[in-house]
């Protein structure tokens, strides 16, 4: 309970800005819809109000200020609204219904999942190959930086296409991209876990005339688990960014990506924070599952 | 002298170790010849880079000297460290975190292939030994530094090796905690009559605990005195207040004197 009441405050805190910030988003549609309804608005002229800043309006408007938290198309809904479209797409529909975004979110969710298996394998593999290999230890890593200051935009889109090209499509490119992003944290992080036994440690296994082998799971493998766990937290992450980038040019509207990019075609920005608030907390439950995965295993060797 | 010292085995001859640096080559040793027979208790002791560390790593196959001959049981130090000849106990207890004592003790029972049954057989022995019966289950940190040393020297006995090689393994304790080990330790090389090299330099530790004192000094590494212990085997802790004792702790200050002379 002791992280209780300061996590609720930065919460309440920002969802104070978040009420605040809505009239002055909001004010300019909906003081034209109030004029068209007939209530009498200052200034009545609409191009004298679109010249008139946000502030001015609201407090020349203030009757209007309950009408700017329910509009249907609101700049910025406000919180209430965002949770009262999530209740009515996750609860209230059927899993099945292409307006779910339970289903959608499941399809982003699998995606995240695979990249992230393929990236941490990746990762992992990588890192044994940099520490035991003079080559790779030279070669790989500026490489693996390298691919990390690429746009992921920029290199989302060619995958896909070419994936599309020799009939791959669906699933396995997304994870790819999903991939692309987490296995780089999970090389770094390991790379330096793999190396954490200091130089008695690696003589202390020499007197015992161990063999590579018996110093990599003996002592370099149970050595890297803390650096493990530290980097499978950003590439969980990393991996639903990367899902859902992936899901902008794959089209077909699906996965969360997929809500987003719709949300915004027609306006329906109610839509994209209801995707938003569901991809956040989807990082925060992978991150908190592997938040447990890390305390249990610590725990069993002893570590924490 | 020990009363079974007849059979050398270590033998250095005219041993060279030069390490090539970016300026100039730094003779770490230079001319070094000894011999340790069977049962010996030998103490290496002078200032910091009189090359002490870098002679025990030499004998553990950890180092390669650059000239000169050197034997351990008969063979090369490579060899001997293949054929796992001795055990080594380093300055820091070096025990894994993620391992029980016990499980720290089994870490080289494991890689040399003992059966689970004599692994724990072989735990229970040498636990017993250094007297942490009661602590296998316990993972390290909640053990004294005094005792993960302890437990680190229970590593090094687990497989049996007749040659103990220890590098300043009181070095981070303190004197009361020091005192106690230096007697246990004592008590053991009496029960298992092993071939102890033991660097230190605390000049005390190294007259209580020696058959054999190795006087060295640096620049380069070299030996300057080999004193031959006349003080019986058995030792109690007052005996550093005897005549002997304290003569021959004189005769190690008068070698490092020396050695410091022609700096």
């Amino acid at each position: 309970m002791g992280k209780g009441l300061p996590v609720l405050t930065v919460v309440a805190a920002m969802f104070a800005l978040w009420y605040a910030a809505v009239p002055f988003m909001n004010v300019k549609e909906t003081l034209t819809g109030l004029e068209r309804a007939g209530a009498v608005v200052t200034p009545d002229n609409p191009i004298e109000r679109r010249d008139l800043s946000s502030f001015g309006l609201v407090f020349g408007n203030s009757f209007a200020i309950p009408a700017t938290y329910a509009q249907d198309r609101p700049r910025l809904p406000a919180p209430h609204q965002v949770a009262q479209d999530l209740w009515e797409t996750t609860v209230l529909k059927n899993v099945s219904s292409k307006r779910s975004l339970v289903y959608h979110g499941w399809i982003t969710l699998s995606a995240t999942l695979l990249g992230f298996a393929i990236g941490t394998a990746a990762g992992i593999l990588l890192a044994v190959g940099i520490v035991h290999n003079r080559a790779m230890d030279m070669s790989v890593m500026p490489w693996a930086i390298a691919s990390q200051t690429i746009p992921i935009l920029a290199i989302a889109p060619m995958i896909i296409v070419v994936l599309n090209s020799i009939g791959i499509q669906g699933l396995i490119p997304k994870a790819i991209i999903s991939a692309y992003l987490s296995f780089f944290p999970v090389v770094v992080g390991m790379v330096k876990g793999l190396r954490a036994p200091d130089a008695m440690q690696l003589d202390l296994l020499k007197t015992y005339n161990a063999s590579q082998n018996q110093g990599f799971w003996k002592l370099r493998l149970p050595a890297s688990m803390p650096y493990l766990f530290a980097s499978l937290k950003i590439g969980v992450a990393a991996a639903l960014v990367g899902a859902i980038v992936a899901e902008l040019p794959a089209g077909g509207a699906r996965g969360l990506g997929g809500r987003m990019l719709t949300g915004s075609y027609y306006g329906q920005m109610v839509q994209i924070w209801s995707a938003l608030v569901l991809a956040a907390a989807l990082a925060a439950a992978l991150v908190l599952l592997i938040g447990i995965a890390q305390r249990l295993t610590l725990k069993r060797m002893g570590l924490s | 002298m020990a009363p079974n010292a007849n059979s050398i085995v270590i033998s250095a001859n005219a041993l060279d170790l030069t390490f090539q640096t970016a300026d100039a080559p730094v003779h770490a040793l230079k001319d070094v010849s000894l011999d340790i027979s069977q049962g010996d208790f030998v103490s290496f002791i002078g200032p910091s880079g009189c090359g002490k560390t870098t002679f025990l790593r030499c004998i553990a196959g950890l180092e390669t000297p650059t000239g000169g001959t050197l034997t351990v049981n008969g063979m090369t130090a490579d060899e001997a460290r293949r054929a796992r000849a001795y055990g080594y106990v380093f300055q820091a207890a070096g025990l894994y975190p993620w391992r029980t004592i016990a499980g720290n003790i089994k870490l080289p029972l494991e890689i040399m292939g003992y059966s689970r049954a004599e692994q724990n057989d072989r735990v229970a022995r040498v636990l017993d030994l250094v007297e942490l019966s009661d602590f296998g289950a316990k993972f390290p940190w909640q053990l004294s530094g005094g005792m993960q040393q302890r437990a680190s020297i229970a590593r090094a006995l687990a497989f049996d090796a007749d040659i103990l090689l220890m590098d300043e393994p009181f070095g981070a304790l303190d004197e009361i905690v020091r005192d106690h080990l230096n007697e246990q330790l004592l008590a053991l090389w009496a029960r298992t009559n092993k071939t102890i090299a033991f660097v230190t330099h605390s000049i005390p530790e190294a007259v209580y605990l020696s058959t054999k004192i190795v006087v060295m000094s640096p620049r380069p590494g070299r030996i300057t005195d080999v004193i031959e212990s006349p003080l019986p085997k058995e030792r109690p802790l007052d005996i550093r207040d005897s005549p002997e004792f304290i003569e021959i702790a004189h005769r190690v200050r008068e070698g490092l004197r020396a050695g410091h002379e022609d700096d």
